[in-house]
């Protein structure tokens, strides 16, 4: 096994084209089927046990090779936001519903792929020749737009099916852009980590479902491992664009090309500030470039790990992306590379006397 | 098969608002005494039925939760003898005006619900739809017995009483969720008197129009390996067609998304199509807005289905339902039950747990 | 009772950083307790009593934690931009000054006033410390603060900021040295997180598998003009039959009421519109835990001066203390 330490770790061509087939993939909240295949297919030579349970998570444990481990749990949501067909208008025409949260104002003219046989669609939009006057002014509503697969195909939808957006990855130097870096992101990342683990640690790798509708799925992968620690690693938008009045963006959330960012707090975790000490230390110990998540707003996997049984000590990660939910995100390679090596320090250096200390 | 539309009325009568579901369920206990081999109540109310697999050996469990609360309003400020009111579930308040209430206060207590005539309003309220601010209930009693009598926190349910319309439909205030109440009596009924290789757990869940919390405790207790949650869903009517709305007397809904395990709803829908039974799929794209929500993030997680009882004017005091919707729920619920083997939970997710 | 109240509410402790007020609560109640714990998410337990035939475990819950802020940005030019911990109206933050938890103080005000009859929203409001650029700012992003009030004594009623719950804390303190004896298993949760989700208790709740669980907190009262409850301040201890995320469970309400009639304690029935507490939490823990919840009359709840009456405080005191000295009978 490979014992990389943190410093020398660097994101490769084959992480790079996991990265690109996870993202190209459809697994929106419900239904991550095709995702947990690919997971599973990456992670099977390299953990001890798999498990599906009843709600899709797929919860692999690589044991420790000591008596008394340390044991940490790492989770990663598998779903991305989508969309299910609800009805048919006929002539290729069908009614979709939004899961999980998008702006509604992201959808118009957009590419998406329906169902399991991947049927390119389009979210269409009225001509601009045929608009009543003042209705370029007016947000059209979901429940208006429909998914068209052309009259062609519409025997072959079926309601009840989902469809994703049908951005292709895509990079460009440091620069990747692609649909579901959230949390295709940290999936892949998760898949690369578990060959990190050292001796000491008992470790569970979830890969959850439904963080995008709710934290759903992280809320019972946790019950029954209890880990000593959790670690949420998600991806975090970056709202690092110059304001249009010229004034200070003092709400940018995190910025891409800071590194990996540590959340203090959102909206569902406060994180255990011992944890908060201890990534700090070791970015600054082994010079990984870091920033801290602004507090506020948001949430992660974290939300449900935290309050799990008797309460774990949780903290969130997340690589840096611009236009989360939406057809395009956009992440930046060494942000991602430094969230490993971030991951993978602390995976090497982690222990119980964290715990030693109140949590504040 | 006995007719169930005398139990479904009376229980319909009945009060139960969330937090307060007693006299719903000492009736619900008394009709699944014969039918079920335990009867017991969770710490915080639930009523639990126990119908026991065959034999000794340990059995796999299948839990089935309907909620027995209803919603109504909580009397929040007695105002020289006039009761101001919140809701406890989600109440249009548009509804409420010229409603007919029982005050449950240390006597039952008949009153109207009237709207603060516009004449003793600012301009700028008056006229508006009708909201909880300028509501109230008058019971038409002096003040001073009014003060002996209600305090806040005092429940106040719907006065209508239940009843039934020609070509077997039955209109009541709280067919949410006693429809399918009934339709898990006649499951069990159903059941009666065939070999069962998995424990069954009949519950009528509290305080699903609050929290889900009964949902949520009830399914931490018994652990099942299936879990399904029998609710009303919305019949086509006025105004709704889409795709949201079933019509009524076509059978059940069968829940597809999120929150329902993907082979649960394949099977529901095969055993339909064997039953030749009309059903309808209901798409649950982000939540099912059940007590499966709930029953399916339970400790270590329960796959779910939700099957639904169309019913018009959902959430008012004349909500509307077809009695062989009932039926037809309750018979496909106890097929599916009676074909469970003992090794079903492993055969029937056995493939969606290793692709 | 004064001055420990005073105490309380002068010492810091925002949702998730309750270190000083536990240190504060624990010196309290350390005299009274063999068994005082700290568990994983910061939660103060205090021990007391066993439990005999008869008698039940009872998980009280008081949050130690207080609303404030928490720094999210520092601009170029010093100001302090943050974020809330736990809600509350930015109408009550114009003028208001904050105390961080490394002793920087500063105000807190908001920019840009483009019409003045409007509140501006919560990013509109920044924290000036004093500070000329982000260089010479003593507070960076992650510094957590609260709001800064003096207690103010008016006799009958005291003001002060983190009433809200404070006076719970101080009630519990009291009530642990007013209990002679008792034939239940009494657990004291000074529980921390409750202004951000009550996650304390929760996590509490489910390590202690108690019997039955009482919170304590402050309710808003109606006694001002336009609110529509029934509770004034001066009419006793509040039970509460139910908030927005919880109906407690009708026995325990019956029980609160009958020990109140039996002890001839002044009390007072709630039904809160807004908000919950710690009770909602214990209740859905594990299969179900039959709570309730005792609150404490309070104006401005959520203000820099809140409003209590000492009677209100004495009487809660006086009941709980009854509560938890007898057999119960649900």
């Amino acid at each position: 096994m490979n014992k990389t330490s943190s410093a020398s770790f660097k994101i490769s061509k084959t992480n790079l084209a996991l990265l690109q087939r996870l993202s190209n993939a459809s697994g929106i909240s419900g239904n991550e089927g095709e995702i947990r295949a690919i997971i599973r297919k990456e992670i099977t030579p390299y953990v001890d046990e798999i498990k599906v349970d009843a709600m899709g998570n797929l919860l692999a444990l690589k044991h420790a090779k000591i008596k008394k481990p340390v044991k940490v749990l790492v989770a990663s949501h598998m779903d991305e936001v989508g969309f299910m067909i609800v009805d048919d208008d006929g002539d290729g025409l069908f009614a979709f519903e939004v899961v999980g949260g998008v702006d509604a104002r992201q959808l118009m003219a957009k590419m998406v792929t329906v169902g399991k046989e991947k049927l390119p669609g389009v979210i269409g939009a009225k001509p601009i020749h045929l608009l009543e006057s003042g209705e370029i002014h007016d947000v059209v509503k979901t429940h208006s737009m429909r998914i068209d697969v052309g009259p062609a195909n519409s025997s072959r939808v079926k309601i009840g099916e989902y469809a994703a957006f049908a951005t292709r990855f895509h990079q460009n130097g440091t620069s990747i852009t692609g649909k579901a870096l959230d949390d295709r992101l940290g999936v892949a990342g998760l898949i690369e980590l578990i060959k990190h683990v050292p001796e000491n640690v008992e470790f569970m790798a979830a890969f959850t479902v439904q963080e995008e509708i709710g934290l759903r799925g992280a809320r019972v992968a946790a019950f029954a491992f209890q880990p000593d620690f959790a670690f949420a690693l998600d991806s975090t938008p970056a709202i690092d664009l110059p304001r249009p009045d010229g004034e200070e963006n003092t709400q940018y959330n995190c910025r891409l090309g800071g590194g990996p960012a540590i959340y203090l707090a959102d909206a569902g975790t406060l994180s255990d500030p011992r944890l908060v000490r201890f990534l700090t230390k070791m970015a600054e110990e082994h010079g990984i470039p870091y920033q801290y998540r602004q507090p506020g707003g948001g949430g992660t996997d974290a939300g449900s790990l935290h309050k799990t049984g008797a309460g774990i000590p949780t903290i969130s990660i997340s690589v840096p992306g611009r236009y989360a939910h939406t057809a395009i995100m956009m992440a930046h390679v060494p942000d991602w590379e430094n969230t490993m090596r971030l991951l993978i320090a602390a995976l090497q250096n982690i222990s119980l006397e964290i715990l030693a200390v109140d949590r504040s | 098969m006995t007719d169930i539309t005398p139990f479904l009325l009376s229980l319909l009568d009945l009060p139960g608002l969330s937090g307060y579901e007693k006299p719903a369920s000492e009736m619900i206990a008394k009709q699944w005494q014969p039918l079920v081999d335990e009867i017991t109540n969770s710490t915080l109310g639930s009523l639990h039925g126990l119908r026991k697999a065959h034999g000794s050996a340990k059995a796999p469990r299948i839990m089935i939760a309907t909620h027995m609360d209803a919603i109504g309003m909580m009397v929040t400020k007695i105002d020289k003898g006039f009761l101001r009111f919140t809701h406890v579930g989600g109440v249009d308040p548009r509804i409420l005006p010229g409603q007919a209430v029982i005050v449950h206060g240390r006597q039952e207590l008949p009153g109207v619900v009237q709207l603060i005539p516009d004449r003793l309003l600012d301009s700028h309220s008056a006229g508006n739809a009708p909201d909880y601010k300028f509501l109230f209930v008058d019971l038409g009693l002096p003040e001073k017995e009014i003060l002996k009598l209600v305090q806040p926190g005092d429940l106040i349910s719907f006065a209508q009483s239940s009843f039934e319309m020609d070509g077997g439909y039955v209109a009541g205030h709280s067919l949410d969720n006693r429809a399918s109440v009934a339709a898990l009596t006649i499951c069990l009924e159903e059941l009666r008197n065939i070999e069962l290789a998995w424990d069954v757990y009949a519950v009528a869940t509290i305080k699903e129009e609050e929290s889900g919390l009964g949902a949520l405790t009830s399914a931490y207790a018994i652990r099942p390996d299936i879990a399904v949650t029998i609710d009303v869903t919305f019949a086509k009517g006025p105004g709704l067609t889409d795709y949201r709305t079933f019509p009524l007397g076509k059978g059940p809904s069968i829940g597809v998304g999120a929150n329902i395990h993907p082979v649960l709803a394949t099977e529901f829908t095969q055993l339909a199509k064997e039953m030749d039974m009309p059903y309808g799929m209901e798409m649950m794209a982000n939540s099912s807005g059940t007590d499966s929500m709930m029953m399916q993030i339970t400790a270590e997680g329960i796959p779910n289905m939700v099957l639904g009882i169309p019913i018009r004017y959902m959430h008012t005091s004349v909500e509307l339902v077809s009695v062989s919707d009932i039926y037809r729920t309750g018979k496909l619920l106890a097929r599916f039950i009676s074909q469970l083997k003992t090794d079903s939970a492993k055969t029937l997710f056995e493939k969606f747990a290793n692709e | 009772m004064k001055t420990l109240i005073q105490k309380l509410t002068q010492t810091p402790g925002p949702s998730g950083f309750e270190q000083e007020i536990r240190k504060v609560i624990r010196e309290e109640v350390s005299p009274l307790s063999k068994s005082v714990q700290v568990d994983t998410m910061g939660n103060l337990i205090v021990r007391i009593g066993q439990k005999s035939t008869g008698g039940l475990r009872v998980m009280i819950a008081a949050h130690m934690d207080e609303i404030g802020v928490i720094v999210s940005h520092v601009e170029k030019k010093g100001f302090v931009r943050f974020s809330n911990l736990g809600s509350y109206f930015p109408r009550y933050l114009a003028g208001s000054r904050v105390r961080f938890l490394n002793g920087t103080r500063g105000v807190i005000n908001h920019d840009r006033p483009e019409d003045l009859s409007k509140i501006p929203g919560m990013e509109k409001f920044l924290i000036d410390v004093g500070a000329i650029s982000d260089k010479d700012c003593p507070v960076k992003v992650g510094d957590v603060g609260v709001f800064d009030r003096e207690f103010l004594d008016m006799g009958n009623r005291i003001a002060s900021k983190a009433l809200d719950d404070r006076i719970s804390c101080a009630v519990l303190i009291e009530t642990i040295r007013n209990i002679k004896s008792t034939p239940n298993e009494l657990v004291f949760v000074f529980s921390t997180q409750e202004e951000v989700g009550s996650r304390g208790a929760q996590t509490a709740a489910y390590a202690l598998e108690a019997d039955l669980g009482i919170a304590l907190d402050v309710t808003p009262t109606g006694d001002i003009l336009g609110v529509k409850m029934q509770t004034h301040l001066g009419d006793g201890p509040a039970i509460k039959v139910r908030d927005v995320g919880m109906i407690a469970d009708p026995q325990v309400v019956s029980w609160m009421v009958s020990c109140a009639k039996k002890h001839k304690i002044k009390y007072q029935m709630e039904v809160l519109e807004v908000g919950s507490t710690d009770a909602r939490s214990m209740q859905l823990v594990r299969g179900g835990m039959l709570a309730g919840a005792l609150s404490v009359p309070c104006r401005y709840v959520h203000s820099p001066s809140e409003v209590v009456d000492m009677e209100d405080v004495a009487l809660t005191v006086k009941l709980l203390t009854a509560l938890l000295s007898e057999r119960i009978q649900l």
